[in-house]
């Protein structure tokens, strides 16, 4: 199926639930609600026209400073766009990390992460990205693990770096990180720098 | 989330027999010599039996996302390198294809060709690496000594082209380094003698070895459902029967034209592992060959115009008297690190555009226009900038699927970079895949997975 035709038929079936959706560089991503999100993933995996067989990869992002870095953009001031290629479809513009608020109508402060999931079919070899908003104080989302088994560690391994919750995870450790860690290193406002106080050895 | 580690509980119980059983916990790791990698598995046995397994990773993790958001795009070139150290160049790859996607950008095609070239040569290596030390584990020496003599000379193959053996930081957005040097196919020939003579012998010591096959055939089973739900891919997917290649699938620079089977095996044991990666290495030097015989051709190194040839430093003294005459359309002869990144191969290595590329050095040093380009590109607060947005690119790890998950705000750094690390996956079914065996079948199961802490941990 192809990019218009798996978001068509997302949008259809969770007519709620989708917030937005877009084609950005020939990656089709459908924005969903984080109530919707088990839902959604369930009908991916199971509906025989997407059969998304494959959680390829499951992270987050902190929006939290997007667009606010130091420089000014070398291409907007020179006035001329990267030419695009012939060969990567770009029908669609990425409507920015704002897509989200836009539709809502709401303040674009409110959320702060996504959590992006990235589908593949090996019976279509088709692609699907996921994405659902999640508020600074509420970041929690429903886990996926009944659906997909390689969907505990990569969980695990949000809530290491970003500390978003999945509720009914199994198994909610850190993973790369230790048990004693401050903190969720790839958020925005952890400093790159920051060290952590040594821990003795755990008998 | 809670984080209080799971209770490791001893349960003992009286047998039929009046006798007291228990199960041991036994720890193995971080540091153990039959493991190739630092990890920590917690095992629960009932006798020889594994009943549970715990694995614990990171004690690699040096924050290679955090680092990727802090540097320039370019400048996350040698921290891929460390991602997979043993085929670093398909992280070299798969990084630059991504942010190329993302900017919009192809590169010529000759430089498609160095690209897949590189990647299969990695993919070789890699292989051969994990196939050593399994068959070392397994107590097969001479194996393992032959395969790393193999992969010697593919390395030097390597350091042909990059400079470099295992930090080879070859790619940069919108092309490579360098041009391949000339007449490459030629030690190329060589090196792939040697390494199909070695296939062939480790072929004889250990495909119908009894002691090998007992320990590697049945044992680390999965089925092709299980691997699938946990995102396995590449030759550890391959072995279970699922033909799922991304060279294939989603085929990327030149792989649509090249002509190479995908190996299958059909149990997914450790045995089938072994016979697909073996397979696959044939493969990969089917497809150098048809690389190096289909890719277009490079430019001589002289500059054809003048015909001179300059060293790099050289041109540099000259510059800086202001004797631009003297080596104005000359051909700058780099060191061998740069070799092959004149203005004569720029057109074939790098794509046609000055705002992601450098200048060739000829350029740089000559005239006013190369000067701003190179600083345009490298000074604090310029370089690369691609527009916002997302993308995510997958390429073929030697391991599985290694995708590049980049979000960019429109400055010169990324905004977040997250990697696909193909052995993840395959980590996190470990436990799977290790209850109900042997203590003993540990050993070849865990070499099969190939762990490498570089990317597992990032």
């Amino acid at each position: 199926m192809n990019n218009s035709g798996m978001i068509e038929a997302v949008s259809a079936k969770f007519a709620d639930g989708v917030l937005a959706s877009h084609v950005f560089r020939g990656d089709a991503t459908v924005v969903v609600r984080r109530e919707s999100l088990f839902d959604v993933a369930r009908f991916v995996k199971d509906d025989p026209a997407l059969s998304m067989n494959f959680l390829m990869d499951l992270s987050a992002v902190d929006y939290s400073t997007f667009g606010k870095g130091p420089t000014p953009a070398f291409f907007a001031s020179s006035g001329v766009a990267v030419k695009p290629s012939t060969q990567i479809p770009d029908e669609d513009p990425w409507p920015g990390p704002g897509y989200v608020s836009e539709k809502r109508g709401a303040d674009p402060e409110e959320w702060r992460f996504t959590v992006v999931y990235h589908f593949y079919s090996t019976t279509h070899k088709h692609r699907l990205r996921l994405v659902v908003p999640l508020t600074e104080d509420d970041a929690e989302v429903d886990t996926v693990t009944s659906l997909w088994a390689g969907a505990n560690w990569l969980e695990r391994e949000a809530w290491d770096m970003f500390g978003i919750v999945f509720r009914g995870h199994p198994d909610p450790r850190r993973i790369l990180l230790y048990a004693e860690f401050e903190g969720h290193p790839l958020r925005k406002d952890y400093p790159v720098n920051k060290r952590q106080p040594l821990i003795g050895p755990l008998n | 989330m809670e984080t209080t580690p799971k209770p490791e509980t001893m349960t003992a119980e009286v047998h039929a027999s009046g006798l007291e059983t228990r199960d041991m916990l036994l720890n193995i790791g971080p540091a153990h010599p039959a493991m190739h990698g630092i990890i920590r598995i917690v095992a629960k046995l009932d006798g020889e039996q594994i009943e549970e397994a715990d694995v614990e990773i990171g004690y690699l993790h040096r924050g290679f996302e955090k680092m990727a958001e802090q540097v320039d795009y370019n400048g996350v070139m040698p921290y891929t390198d460390r991602l997979n150290y043993v085929s670093p160049l398909i992280n070299n790859v798969g990084y630059c294809m991504a942010v190329e996607k993302m900017l919009g950008i192809t590169v010529p095609e000759r430089c498609q060709y160095v690209r897949v070239i590189v990647s299969e040569i990695s993919r070789i290596t890699d292989h051969l690496t994990c196939v050593g030390a399994t068959a070392m584990e397994l107590g097969a020496f001479t194996v393992f000594l032959y395969m790393i003599k193999a992969r010697e000379f593919l390395w030097e193959l390597v350091e042909k082209v990059t400079g470099a053996r295992l930090t080879v930081s070859y790619c940069r957005v919108g092309g490579v380094k360098g041009d391949l040097p000339d007449d490459f196919a030629e030690p190329c020939k060589k090196a792939f003698a040697e390494t199909r003579k070695v296939l062939e012998e480790s072929d004889q010591l250990l495909t119908r070895n009894r002691i090998f096959t007992d320990r590697m055939a049945g044992t680390g089973v999965i089925s092709a459902e299980d691997a699938i739900s946990y995102g396995i891919t590449g030759p550890f997917l391959r072995a279970t029967g699922a033909d799922f290649d991304v060279r294939k699938d989603s085929p990327y620079a030149v792989y649509d034209r090249l002509d190479f089977d995908v190996p299958v095996g059909t149990t997914g044991d450790n045995m089938d592992r072994y016979l697909v990666r073996m397979e696959e290495m044939q493969q990969s030097m089917k497809i150098v060959e048809q690389a190096l015989r289909d890719m277009p051709p490079g430019p001589v190194l002289v500059n054809p115009e003048t015909g001179r040839e300059i060293p790099a430093a050289e041109m540099v003294d000259l510059a800086k008297m202001g004797d631009i005459n003297a080596f104005s359309g000359g051909c700058a002869v780099a060191g061998p690190t740069l070799e092959g990144s004149g203005r004569a191969h720029q057109p074939s290595i790098a794509t046609d555009e000055k705002r992601v590329f450098l200048p060739a050095k000829e350029d740089a040093y000559g005239n006013i226009e190369g000067l701003m380009n190179q600083f345009k590109l490298v000074m604090f607060g310029h370089g690369i900038r691609p527009p916002n947005g997302e993308v995510y690119f997958p390429v073929e790890g030697a391991n599985g699927e290694l995708g590049f998950y980049v979000v960019s705000d429109g400055a010169a750094h990324a905004y977040r970079v997250r990697v696909r690390p193909p052995c993840f996956a395959i980590m996190s079914a470990l436990e799977h895949m290790l209850t109900g065996d042997m203590i003993a079948d540990m050993i070849p199961t865990f070499g099969s997975v190939n762990m490498i802490g570089g990317e597992l941990d990032r």
